[in-house]
């Protein structure tokens, strides 16, 4: 809870960390200042990149008490405004699963090398990050909390998988390691409402730690309050939502 | 990447950026999440040139309505000018 006689204060920058294949990649980095402990999370950007939004919900996550660290997902693709080089992303089919998880991986282990950090690191991200963050809570033994929200492409049929996307992510189910919270509105179309349900119910049928929430009046990407689909109440739930979920489980 | 629907084509002309003009080489039309466009999905369109760099692309942005129109417009527009006997194509 803070409280205004509180010292406040925070460095963010950009920073280089090893990703995957041992590659040099780029991170939005953002922590508060002083010895810590603090627990960290990734933050992983969505479909329109590596862009303005995720450098704000990176030091927002600082604000309230996080080592947060955005890795660029793109910046193999080369350099450029983020939406030219999204653009470039999309037409080239995404990124590879394998590569985002080992460019996780890397974001994750600098974090916690780290002398201010507490030991525990959680996962967020949105839209085609909601879906990474769920495929890295199930293939990376590193997450101590994943949140999803509204994760596209979750439950993929045999003919939306590609050589960069190569195994439908709910078919890990069983190997999640940490406690998931999803976010996701109603009235999205990726994931539909159908689709949320039949990955809770495998969630729960494998016996996983979750706490899904449904926003009615909600669709795709209600917390982008630069785009028409933000929906304000929802959007303020779900940040306290989380907020409350990683207090819980990075403490 | 939420839809993963994106197709492309070879195509010859001239886009103009923000740089100006430069020969396009390729058209990437996707079906996925707009960057300004105000909906949720829409028929995303650049106009690019890998050769030059990420920044020379035209972007459009249409709902999936209006990009029928926009190719039904085109083509309606091809067939007048092929049936045109005094225009000669010099390059297709």
């Amino acid at each position: 809870m803070y409280t205004t006689d509180q010292f406040e204060g925070m460095i963010a920058e950009t920073i280089t960390v090893k990703g995957h294949g041992g590659n040099a990649i780029n991170t939005y980095f953002a922590r508060p200042e002083g010895p810590g402990p603090f627990p960290s999370v990734v933050v992983i950007h969505h479909l329109p990149g590596w862009d303005e939004l995720y450098r704000e919900f990176t030091r927002r996550l600082a604000h309230h008490g996080y080592l947060a660290i955005s890795p660029d997902l793109y910046c193999r693709e080369g350099k450029g405004t983020p939406e030219d080089v999204a653009a470039a992303v999309r037409a080239d089919g995404g990124v590879a699963d394998e590569q985002v998880m080992g460019d996780l991986q890397g974001a994750a282990d600098y974090v916690l090398s780290l002398p201010t950090s507490n030991g525990k690191v959680g996962v967020f991200g949105t839209c085609s990050g909601g879906r990474h963050a769920f495929l890295a809570g199930c293939l990376l033994n590193v997450f101590d909390a994943v949140v999803e929200c509204w994760g596209g492409n979750v439950i993929m049929d045999n003919e939306q998988l590609t050589e960069k996307q190569p195994v439908s992510p709910n078919k890990y189910t069983g190997k999640l390691s940490a406690p998931l919270l999803g976010l996701f509105g109603d009235l999205d179309q990726s994931p539909t409402p159908e689709q949320v349900n039949q990955h809770e119910k495998e969630l729960k049928a494998a016996g996983k730690n979750i706490e899904f929430h449904r926003y009615p009046e909600a669709g795709h990407g209600f917390l982008y309050y630069d785009r028409p689909i933000y929906h304000q109440s929802s959007a303020v739930d779900g940040w306290e939502k989380m907020f409350k979920f990683f207090s819980r489980h990075l403490s | 990447m939420c839809t993963m629907i994106c197709e492309q084509s070879e195509i010859a002309g001239s886009g103009k950026g923000t740089d100006g003009w430069f020969p396009l080489k390729r058209v990437n039309v996707s079906y996925d999440h707009p960057f300004n466009a105000p909906w949720e999905y829409g028929v995303n369109i650049d106009f690019v040139n890998p050769e030059i760099g990420m920044g020379a692309r035209v972007a459009v942005e249409l709902s999936p309505h209006s990009a029928k129109q926009l190719a039904d417009t085109i083509i309606s527009a091809l067939k007048k000018g092929e049936a045109d006997p005094q225009i000669k194509v010099s390059v297709l």
